[in-house]
């Protein structure tokens, strides 16, 4: 039940995109066709659990042991940086048909900072090894249904007559505004 | 290109929230108060002053091929920096900020000044240009964090201007109003500066 809860916490009620504000830039700059953000939503899945895995044992057995837990932010990164270079040349060699539908997308997401700030926030909250990583996954899972929903809103948009001043990244900031204030509305359903 | 102009492009002409559009997490995240986008925006400021300012040192020592982790590393060092100088100066503002301090390091301008003018230029061009851009940043901040702030709770820097009994609007400081009101902010800027562009 605690892991439900973890669950539809992490992807309804704060998403990472419209409440945490993280991830934004990959959000503003992909998500214009479903197509792509269903492509880079998988890749982030994938990577987040990765990479919340590998950093959460890194804290665990190497940073906290030898009191050195000030290096966080930098050993993160580097390790972020190296485990996706790293996924890209072992799913060009053991699966390409994978690689070519997610490989445009890897190199992309060592510098969302979403990746990066849900490794720092499980190690805040304290979480386990299997909160840890099932609360990546949901994030990414929030992460890539904020993709698609705006994406499709998106390409609606482009068929739309928007004021010129607003045409965009104004008119986009905008939906997301009120994308936003929609999943406002699952603030409640769980504390 | 003269100083003083590589100096004032990051405030208008190449703003890196209003018109180039990065670094939209911290801007969007900590801009509820004046007083925190102003916070995060000199931290910013101080990170790029000396990444800018090493990067341009080392350029030539560093291979060409592993010249990003190279930066990646210098930046994640200032901001390490950052990290513990708030925490132990200004716990309050450390606390607002929270995770965002840490992601300085992925904030796409201080790697993108580091790629695009600290490696190419010298360490006085490249300090003028990160002071500037990171100044622009700060003040782009600081003006959507009023804005909100001022619609939100009826204050500017935590000096209250309506009765004490009343409420601002308060969507203003939470998500949605991020968004909004940058959107909005944006379209402005966009519509006063059509007619320099043409």
């Amino acid at each position: 039940m605690e892991y439900i809860l973890l669950i539809i916490s992490a992807i309804l009620v704060n998403n990472i995109v419209l409440t945490q504000f993280l991830g934004i830039c990959p959000f503003l700059g992909v998500s214009t066709r479903i197509s792509t953000s269903l492509g880079m939503g998988a890749a982030v899945i994938f990577v987040m659990a990765l990479a919340t895995l590998v950093t959460f044992l890194i804290n665990q057995y190497i940073l906290v042991p030898l009191n050195i837990t000030f290096l966080q932010t930098i050993s993160y990164i580097l390790v972020i940086a190296a485990l996706v270079q790293m996924v890209e040349i072992i799913l060009k060699k053991v699966s390409p048909p994978l690689y070519q539908a997610l490989g445009l997308y890897l190199p992309l997401i060592t510098t969302n900072c979403a990746v990066l700030g849900v490794a720092i926030m499980v190690i805040k909250r304290n979480f386990n090894l299997v909160e840890s990583v099932l609360f990546a996954i949901s994030m990414a899972i929030g992460f890539s249904l904020a993709l698609v929903i705006f994406a499709s809103i998106h390409e609606q948009l482009e068929i739309n007559d928007v004021p010129k001043g607003m045409k965009g990244v104004p008119i986009a900031l905008v939906t997301a505004g009120l994308l936003s204030l929609a999943f406002m509305g699952f603030a409640g359903l769980v504390k | 290109m003269n100083q003083k102009s590589n100096f004032l492009k990051g405030f208008i002409r190449e703003n890196p929230v209003f018109v180039l559009v990065l670094g939209m997490c911290p801007t969007l995240g900590v801009s509820s108060s004046a007083f925190n986008g102003l916070g995060m925006g000199l931290a910013t400021t101080f990170v790029l002053l000396m990444s800018n300012l090493i990067i341009s040192l080392i350029k030539n020592f560093i291979p060409d091929k592993v010249r990003i982790p190279a930066f990646i590393v210098v930046i994640a060092t200032f901001v390490t920096i950052v990290d513990l100088v708030m925490a132990a100066y200004a716990p309050g503002l450390h606390a607002q900020l929270g995770i965002f301090i840490p992601l300085i390091v992925v904030n796409c301008i201080v790697l993108g000044r580091a790629e695009a003018f600290a490696s190419r230029n010298n360490p006085l061009s490249s300090v003028i240009d990160g002071f500037g851009m990171g100044l622009g940043f700060a003040f782009a901040l600081t003006l959507l964090g009023s804005v909100r702030e001022m619609l939100g709770s009826g204050s500017i820097f935590g000096l209250k201007f309506i009765p004490t009994n009343a409420d601002g609007i308060l969507i203003f400081i939470l998500a949605p109003g991020a968004f909004i009101t940058l959107g909005f902010l944006i379209a402005i800027i966009n519509q006063l500066s059509k007619p320099a562009k043409s």
